[in-house]
Order: structure tokens, then C-alpha cells, then sequence
């Protein structure tokens, strides 16, 4: 087109629909070009190039097309610009400077639309509106649903959801940025500040693994806005609602700002030096007293590369292995056998990949921007298939997406694993085929072989996730790398945040292959004697829900290193240390394709937190440890040797979950649960995505136990129950129960595989 | 000759009864200095003095912290920090002028796009402490509340030129 021909060639045409990334709809008319022999000007956007053609963007036809536009388009446009939040980064603004007349010669009245509601993190003024229709075509072609669509005609023509429904994608957010005028802006900062006074620095996106570059926006110290930093290699210039709003979290009331001691059951405020010297002395005092192995470090995955290798190299320092970050595991039989948490192959080539398998995931809500990628080569072409245990809407044509029980879910790929080899006629182990025998090979597992075979080295297996707090999820990884090896496509495992580097840091209980310490699930099921938690609350964290709270409650030493205090971890705790948020701190944060991005401190800490590398630099000090003389993160960092995916075992373990006569139980972790900061954002909190804790059931599960939709009933397994109300659903399979994880309704079940449902009426 | 004037300029102090001249003029000529304070000059209704912030009659405040004036001052003099309030509207929750870094040009009282920051006539003020001319939202449209009546006719009369 010839937008893009000028855009290459440096020569500016004003537009207002037109977008790199969305279709052409040429309705804003902003771009009118004169074009040698044709009889009225053009649209730049909409008229494609052609050999020898000669256009004027300046000519004086092209200009009174333009100008007359603007004085269209600003007929409607209310001149609130002071009260605007656009204001200062309009284009509106901008163009109308540009390409605008002085005075307007409209003197009727002026239309108003009233605004509508798109739940908790946009807000709306619509009279602003210019229906451009960039919103629309980005729900459609980048989120994969439809949320908003333009109704009605001409001057009434306004833009709106469905039923009044609110915008409910995990990447509305960037309707935000899209709007050329101040019609979608940011509800969390609305009115704020203005985009010209606040200093924009760089940062990196912790929550997913997908390491999105964004631009932290702050003013007197504080973080007012986090918008997507363009990065086509990585999340293009998109960012999910996640990353972009859990900045909201820094300023919770939660947050732990000063070091704090328990003496005698009481939270005595403290300064740093009494807080380290007391938690060394105690720390070392439990090392003589019961050897190094009775402690132990639990992280979140959103730590970053400096303070894994940290807390790693002082827990090695103290003669301690036991260190996790894999809370949500409960399969740990293949640990140092298992290749590190990477995809395989860089994000953008995803786009180009011909059949993609998800083995337990729901790349949507757990990667949102891996999904737009995914999207994307569907477009190009590929087949995407989904072996889950919920069938999943992922808001992407899925050509198989198969729902099976927690407990057939080995099964179901062992098959598939069975139908591949024989397709290309390799064999497979006994073991794989006795795992097998339980699922039956069907016309959807065959296609799925077919397209994977198909697609070869374009192929891509991806282990998510939903898969990681499976009890087969060695078996899973395990199988997924025989069917990878079979069609010779790439396997990935996408786990949490910043999984890949807690990996490249080895803070994991196993080191060259050889398992020497414990790992998250022993840590919280055998009580040990000192315990550091880092930034993780142990009942929403782990999957062991209250189970690991108990346990740690009899560890005689807790330290809680973090941003937030909480009624539990004021319970378990007996040394608070706060930690600086991500804005706060340098760090580095190393993403599913391998790469270290580190970003720079935005902010000051707010009162007397410190980033974490600063306080493990100095308890390793005070523990008298070798080798913590940073003065710098980078320093740190530039010591961690470069990540390197390794390989899967094939080692093929017996399953451990076999059908029983109960419920089997789904856990089900929402995407603004999933660590200590999202929990933490308001208005992340208050969207349709964190719903109320309900257990979902299949109808016909629900029919055959007598419970009816929505009312409450009481899951219990062994001693451990709550109450619940229920909802039926018809994509999660029969007897099974989708159990919400990462909240305290339901932490009180531990990681129970089994439940059995009674009704409470 | 040259000499010759000099000589008869000096004899008969020429250069001291000019001098002595002009102090005798201003000795009969009707007298300008102006009894501060008992008197004051006459001042122009464009005057830059103390800032207020202007309500609407309703009692409504003006400013809708759009921060032009925070934007446009050249001594860095103004801070604003704004909020929704509870009705939905654009408000501020602080509005600071550090008097003693600003430099009267008047640029905030151009810049607003509803009156509502303006220099009063007032020009008489002090600080005894320091902090004392650190004047916030609450002194400025204490300020314009006390001074409505002047601030609205000077306004009224500049109308014309604006």
C-alpha cells in the first residue's frame, strides 16, 4: 500500500485507522493522497502501489482533502483536550496542529454518545470517539474475540460491546495505546498525570515468560503507567493486561516497608542491621545445631536472575540444596533429567510453525502473547491441536481440542505417542504402549498425528502450565519428547515467570544432573528447621494450599524476604524483611527463548525496602559467606554462564493417578492469581478473569450426584473439606472437578488429586 | 579662545548656578513622592501579584488540573498531583506555587483554559519563616475567594484584549 511506501521512503501521511498491525479499513479518510491520472484523491492506506506511479502527498489537492477531513472529523470532537488524558499524545492533537483550520465553522450542536462500561481497566469517553475502528479490528484480529463492534450508521454510529458486556480479553489493555484519541484510556491512571511531564524508563515484564519489553512511566517517584515498549522479536508492541497493570500492586496497602522482628508474638518494627544481624545469627545458629540440610529457600518464579543466583549461591554457600521455585509442581520424578523451561525455538518463529500441540495448557490466560503469535500462524497456515484436561477457549481456531480426566491425560498422549510411531513406523517402548491401553486411538488423535507429521521441523510441542501441577508431569515432558523425537518437531515447557532463570541460576535442588537437595514439594510436606521465603505466600503459591502453611509453621525459623505482609505470613514469619518491587529494583529476567533482558530501577524503593540482591548481598555478609562483594546487579549477572535448553529424558515412569471412584480434581490457576503482585492489583483483581472461588462440574456429573447448578456443596478429601458453590460446565469432562488454585477458599484441600462431593442443601 | 571661555566659565561658576538651577526648579515644582502606605500609586488591572485559584459561582473550583500552567512555568514554581473525585470529574488533590521561585511573568494565568489560576493585585505579603510563601491549594483559593470581586472585574475589563 501506499502508507507503507511512503512510511519506507521517510515521507509522512496523516492517518488515524491505518495500522501497522490491524487490517486496512480506510474509513477515517485521514490519508487522501493525489495520484497522477486519477480523478479525486486517493486513500494512502488503501491504494496499493503500482510501477511508475506518481502521487503528490503535499499538492494542494492533497491538502484540502486533508484539511477538510480534520474539520470533519473535528464537527463531533468535543474540545476537552484539558480534561483529556490523551491530551499531550493525541494524534487527534497532533493533526489537527498539522493539518487543521484555525476556526471551526460549525455552529450547530454537537453530538454526544454516552459512555459505556468495559469493566475495571478502561475507561471510556466515547464522544471522543472519531470511529476509526482500531479497537474493533484489534479485538478481531489480535485478541481473537469480538468485544467491541461499531453500531449503527453515520452520525449515529458508535462504538460498543455486545449486551453491554465488558471488554473481558487478557490483552484489552492495548485498545488503550490504539486509540488515536482519548476515547479508550487507562482506567487505573485516569487523570493522573500527563504523558509530558512523567520520565519513561525502560523495565521488562515479569509475570509470563514471555519477558515483554514495556516502558515504566513515573512521576515524583511513582509508577503512574506501564506501557508496551515495541520489541518485534519478542511482544511486537503489544502487552498483556497482566504485565501492564500490575504496577497498580506497588502502592497496596500490604506493602511491607520497614524490616520487621516477632518477639514474644508481637511485629516489632525494626531497621536493617538488628534484622539481618538477628536473622544470621539464628540461621547460623540452626545450621550448627542441625546441619545445613535442615534449611531450606523457596522462591517466587517472578524473582529475578540476580536473586536466584543469589539465594542459590547462599543457601551453596551455607551447604544447603534445598531451593525451588516450582511450588506448583507435584511431579519432581524426573528432576535433573528434564531440559530447561524453554520453548525450543525463538517467540517469533512460532509464527511460522505448521502444527503446534498444547499439552496442558491454556496458552491464552497463562502466555497471552504467545497466544497472538499462535494466532498468527494459524493465519499462515498451522494447524493447532490441544490435549488438556478443561476444553479451553482459546479464542484461536483449535482444529483437535481434546478434554480428557486428570487421570487419562498420560494416556491420551502415550496414544497419540502410539499412533505417531506407527505411522512412521517406529517402535515405541512397552511402557509407553501400557500407559496407552487405557485411551482409545480416535479419529481426532489420528488427525493430530498426521498434522504433526506433516508440519516435521515446523512442528512445535508445547507443555504448559495447567501441565506442570499435573502428578504425571514427568511422564507428560517424557512422552511429548518421544513424539517430538518420532515427527522430529521442537518440544517446549512454559512454566511460570521467570522460571528460565531461576534455571540459568540453578536454583534448583539438583545440580549437573544429580539430585542433592529437596525440592519444593519436600520442603512443604517434611518440616525443616529454617526456612527463607522468598516473596511467595505459602498457602496461594503452592499447590500444598494450607497443607505447606502447616508445615512451615514448625520450622523454628521463617524469614520472609518480600514486598507484601499478610495475615499468614505474620503467622508463620519470624523475620520480615521487605523487598523492592520489580519497578524498584535492576534486574534481569531471562524469557521461553533464552534471552537475558535487564532493565534498571524505576523508582526509589518505598520506605525502607531494598532490591533483593542488595539483601541477600548483605545476610550473606553477615552469614560470613565467600564472594558476595557485589556492587552492582550486573556484575552478578555477567557471572551466570548463558542458558542452554538441554534434553528431555525419555525415561518413562509409571503414572501415578489411576482412576478411582471419586472426582478427579482439575486445579485451575487465574491468570491475576499467579504471584503475590498480580494478587495485589486492584483492578486486575476486579476483572471477569479472577472470578469468585466456584468448582465447575460437567452438567452430567452434576445430574448424576443429585447437586444442582449453583449451589453450594462440600468437597472433601480425607480430613480436608470446604464449601463450595458449583457451576456447571459442559468443557470440563465427566467427574472431574475444575478447582480454582491460588486462593484461600480452596487452599484449605492441599494438593488433593481425588475429592469427593457431597451436597450441602 | 578655547581657553579664554574656560577661564570666564570658571571665574563666575557657570556649571554651579546650572546645577543650583534645576535644584531650585524641583524646590517650587508640586512634590510625587507617594506616602507608602498611607498612599499608593494607581496600578493596572493587568497587575501580576499573589495568585489565587477562582471558583465558579456555584462554588464550584475552577481548575480541572490539566496542568498547562504546571507545564508552562519557567521557574518550575507549580505542582500538581490530580485524582478522580468521587463525582468522576478531573480534579486536583494538590496545588502548590512555591512563591518563592516564582517570577510573576504570568505565564500560568495565559496558560489556563478556565481562569481559574490568576495574579491578583496583591503585592503585599510576606513570610516570616521559611515555608511561609509555600502557598497550597487550600491559601490559593482562600486567596480567590477573598478577592472574587476585584479578580472578576479586572478580569472584565481585560476581556477586550484577550
Amino acid at each position: 500500500m501506499l502508507i507503507r511506501a511512503a512510511d519506507a521512503a521517510g515521507i509522512y501521511i496523516p492517518r488515524f485507522c491505518y495500522h501497522d498491525k490491524l487490517s486496512i479499513a480506510a474509513n477515517c479518510r485521514m490519508c487522501l493522497v493525489e495520484v497522477e491520472n486519477a480523478p479525486k484523491p486517493l486513500p494512502a492506506c488503501a491504494t496499493p502501489v503500482i510501477d511508475g506511479m506518481k502521487v503528490e502527498t503535499q499538492s494542494e489537492l492533497a491538502r484540502a482533502a486533508q484539511k477538510s477531513t480534520m474539520e470533519f472529523l473535528l464537527i463531533n470532537h468535543p474540545l476537552d483536550c484539558p480534561i483529556c488524558d490523551q491530551g499531550g499524545e493525541c494524534e487527534l492533537q497532533d493533526l489537527a496542529v498539522g493539518y487543521g483550520k484555525d476556526i471551526s465553522r460549525f455552529s450547530e450542536g454537537k453530538r454526544v454518545v454516552l459512555d459505556k462500561n468495559l469493566g475495571p481497566l478502561i475507561s471510556t469517553d466515547m464522544t471522543r470517539c472519531i470511529q476509526c475502528t482500531r479497537c474493533v479490528r484489534f479485538g478481531q484480529e489480535i485478541a481473537g474475540i469480538m468485544e467491541l463492534g461499531m453500531v449503527n450508521r453515520g452520525e449515529h454510529s458508535e462504538i460498543m460491546t455486545f449486551m453491554g458486556q465488558a471488554v473481558c480479553s487478557e490483552i484489552s489493555g492495548n485498545v488503550i495505546d490504539l486509540c488515536p484519541v482519548g476515547a479508550l484510556t487507562s482506567k487505573p491512571f485516569r487523570f493522573k498525570a500527563r504523558s509530558w511531564e512523567m520520565q519513561d524508563h525502560p523495565g521488562i515484564a515479569v509475570h509470563d515468560t514471555v519477558g515483554s519489553n514495556t516502558l515504566v512511566q513515573t512521576l515524583r517517584g511513582e509508577v503512574l503507567r506501564v506501557l508496551p515498549r515495541q520489541n518485534e522479536d519478542i511482544n511486537e508492541e503489544w502487552l498483556s493486561d497482566r504485565d501492564r497493570f500490575s504496577y497498580t500492586a506497588n502502592s497496596s496497602e500490604q506493602r511491607l516497608t520497614t524490616p520487621m522482628l516477632k518477639i514474644d508474638g508481637e511485629w516489632k518494627e525494626t531497621d536493617w542491621q538488628t534484622a539481618l544481624d538477628n536473622a544470621s545469627s539464628k540461621l547460623k545458629k540452626i545450621v550448627d545445631e542441625y546441619g545445613a540440610d535442615s534449611i531450606g529457600a523457596l522462591a517466587s518464579p517472578t524473582a529475578t536472575l540476580e536473586e536466584f543466583s543469589l539465594l542459590a549461591k547462599l543457601m551453596r554457600g551455607l551447604g544447603s540444596h534445598n531451593m525451588d521455585y516450582r511450588l506448583r509442581q507435584q511431579d519432581f520424578r524426573a528432576d535433573g533429567e528434564m531440559s530447561a523451561p524453554l520453548l525450543g525455538d525463538s517467540i517469533a518463529s512460532l509464527e511460522q510453525a505448521k502444527a503446534v500441540l498444547l499439552i496442558g495448557s491454556n496458552i491464552r490466560k497463562e502466555q497471552p502473547l504467545l497466544a497472538t503469535r499462535l494466532r498468527k500462524a494459524i493465519k499462515n497456515g498451522a494447524v493447532v491441536s490441544a490435549i488438556n484436561c478443561t476444553e479451553f477457549d482459546f479464542a484461536f481456531p483449535v482444529q483437535t481440542n481434546i478434554a480428557v480426566s486428570p487421570s487419562q491425560l498420560v494416556a491420551t498422549v502415550a496414544r497419540l505417542a502410539v499412533i505417531v510411531a506407527s505411522k512412521e513406523q517406529a517402535s515405541i517402548s512397552d511402557a509407553v504402549a501400557d500407559i496407552a491401553e487405557s485411551s482409545a486411538a480416535s479419529e481426532e488423535l489420528e488427525g493430530l498425528a498426521d498434522s504433526l507429521i506433516e508440519a516435521g521441523s515446523h512442528g512445535q510441542i508445547i507443555v504448559g502450565s495447567m501441565a506442570t501441577m499435573d502428578s504425571n508431569y514427568s511422564l507428560l515432558v517424557a512422552l511429548a519428547t518421544i513424539i517430538a523425537k518420532l515427527t522430529e518437531s521442537k518440544t517446549g515447557r512454559l512454566e511460570e515467570g521467570n522460571a528460565a532463570g531461576a534455571w540459568q541460576a540453578s536454583f534448583l535442588p539438583f545440580s549437573d544432573g544429580k539430585t542433592s537437595g529437596k525440592n519444593a514439594n519436600e520442603m512443604l510436606n517434611t518440616a525443616l528447621k529454617a526456612c527463607l521465603l522468598f516473596n511467595i505466600e505459602p498457602s496461594l503459591d503452592s499447590l500444598s494450599g494450607n497443607a505447606a502453611v502447616e508445615t512451615l509453621r514448625e520450622a523454628g525459623m521463617v524469614i520472609h524476604i518480600g514486598s507484601y505482609r499478610s495475615e499468614e505470613i505474620e503467622d508463620l514469619a519470624h523475620i520480615m524483611l521487605p523487598l523492592a518491587c520489580v519497578s524498584e529494583s535492576d534486574g534481569t529476567h531471562v524469557n521461553c527463548e533464552g534471552s537475558m533482558q535487564s532493565w534498571k530501577a524505576a523508582v526509589h524503593p518505598q520506605g525502607e525496602a531494598r532490591p533483593g540482591w542488595k539483601v541477600l548481598r548483605v545476610l550473606a555478609n553477615y552469614l560470613d559467606l565467600e564472594g558476595f562483594d557485589y556492587t552492582a546487579s550486573e556484575t552478578i549477572r555477567d557471572e551466570i554462564s548463558s542458558i542452554s535448553k538441554g534434553t528431555d529424558s525419555t525415561e518413562v515412569y509409571a503414572p501415578v493417578l489411576v482412576e478411582q471412584n471419586m472426582l478427579a480434581r482439575i486445579p485451575n490457576l487465574s491468570l491475576y492469581r499467579v504471584d503475590c503482585i498480580t494478587r495485589r492489583s486492584q483492578p486486575l483483581q476486579q476483572t471477569l478473569d479472577n472470578p469468585p472461588a466456584a468448582a465447575g462440574m460437567h452438567p452430567d456429573t452434576l445430574a448424576a450426584k443429585g447437586i444442582d447448578d449453583g449451589s453450594t456443596v462440600e468437597l472433601t478429601s480425607g480430613d480436608r473439606k470446604i464449601d463450595i458453590s458449583v457451576y456447571a460446565s459442559s468443557s470440563i469432562p465427566l467427574n472431574c472437578v475444575l478447582l480454582p488454585t491460588a486462593m484461600q477458599e480452596t487452599a484449605a484441600l492441599g494438593c488433593a488429586n481425588w475429592l469427593e462431593v457431597t451436597s450441602c442443601a | 579662545m578655547k581657553k579664554a571661555i574656560y577661564a570666564i566659565k570658571s571665574l563666575f561658576l557657570i556649571e554651579l548656578w546650572k546645577g543650583l538651577s534645576v535644584t531650585g526648579k524641583h524646590l517650587f515644582q508640586r512634590k510625587i513622592t507617594v506616602q507608602y502606605p498611607e498612599e499608593k500609586t494607581p496600578m493596572s488591572f493587568r497587575f501580576r501579584g499573589l495568585h489565587a485559584l477562582r471558583r465558579y459561582p456555584n462554588g464550584e473550583e475552577r481548575c480541572i488540573a490539566c496542568k498547562l500552567c504546571e507545564a508552562v512555568c519557567p521557574a518550575l514554581a507549580i505542582t500538581i498531583d490530580s485524582e478522580v473525585r468521587d463525582d468522576g470529574s478531573r480534579r486536583t488533590t494538590r496545588y502548590d506555587i512555591d512563591l518563592t521561585k516564582c517570577i510573576y511573568c504570568g505565564f500560568c494565568e495565559e496558560a489556563c483554559p478556565v481562569d481559574a489560576i490568576v495574579e491578583t493585585r496583591v503585592f503585599e505579603y510576606y513570610g516570616e519563616n521559611e515555608g511561609d510563601l509555600y502557598y497550597t491549594k487550600d491559601m490559593l483559593l482562600a486567596n480567590g475567594d477573598r478577592m472574587e470581586e476585584s479578580i472578576a472585574s479586572d478580569r472584565k475589563q481585560d476581556a477586550a484584549y484577550r
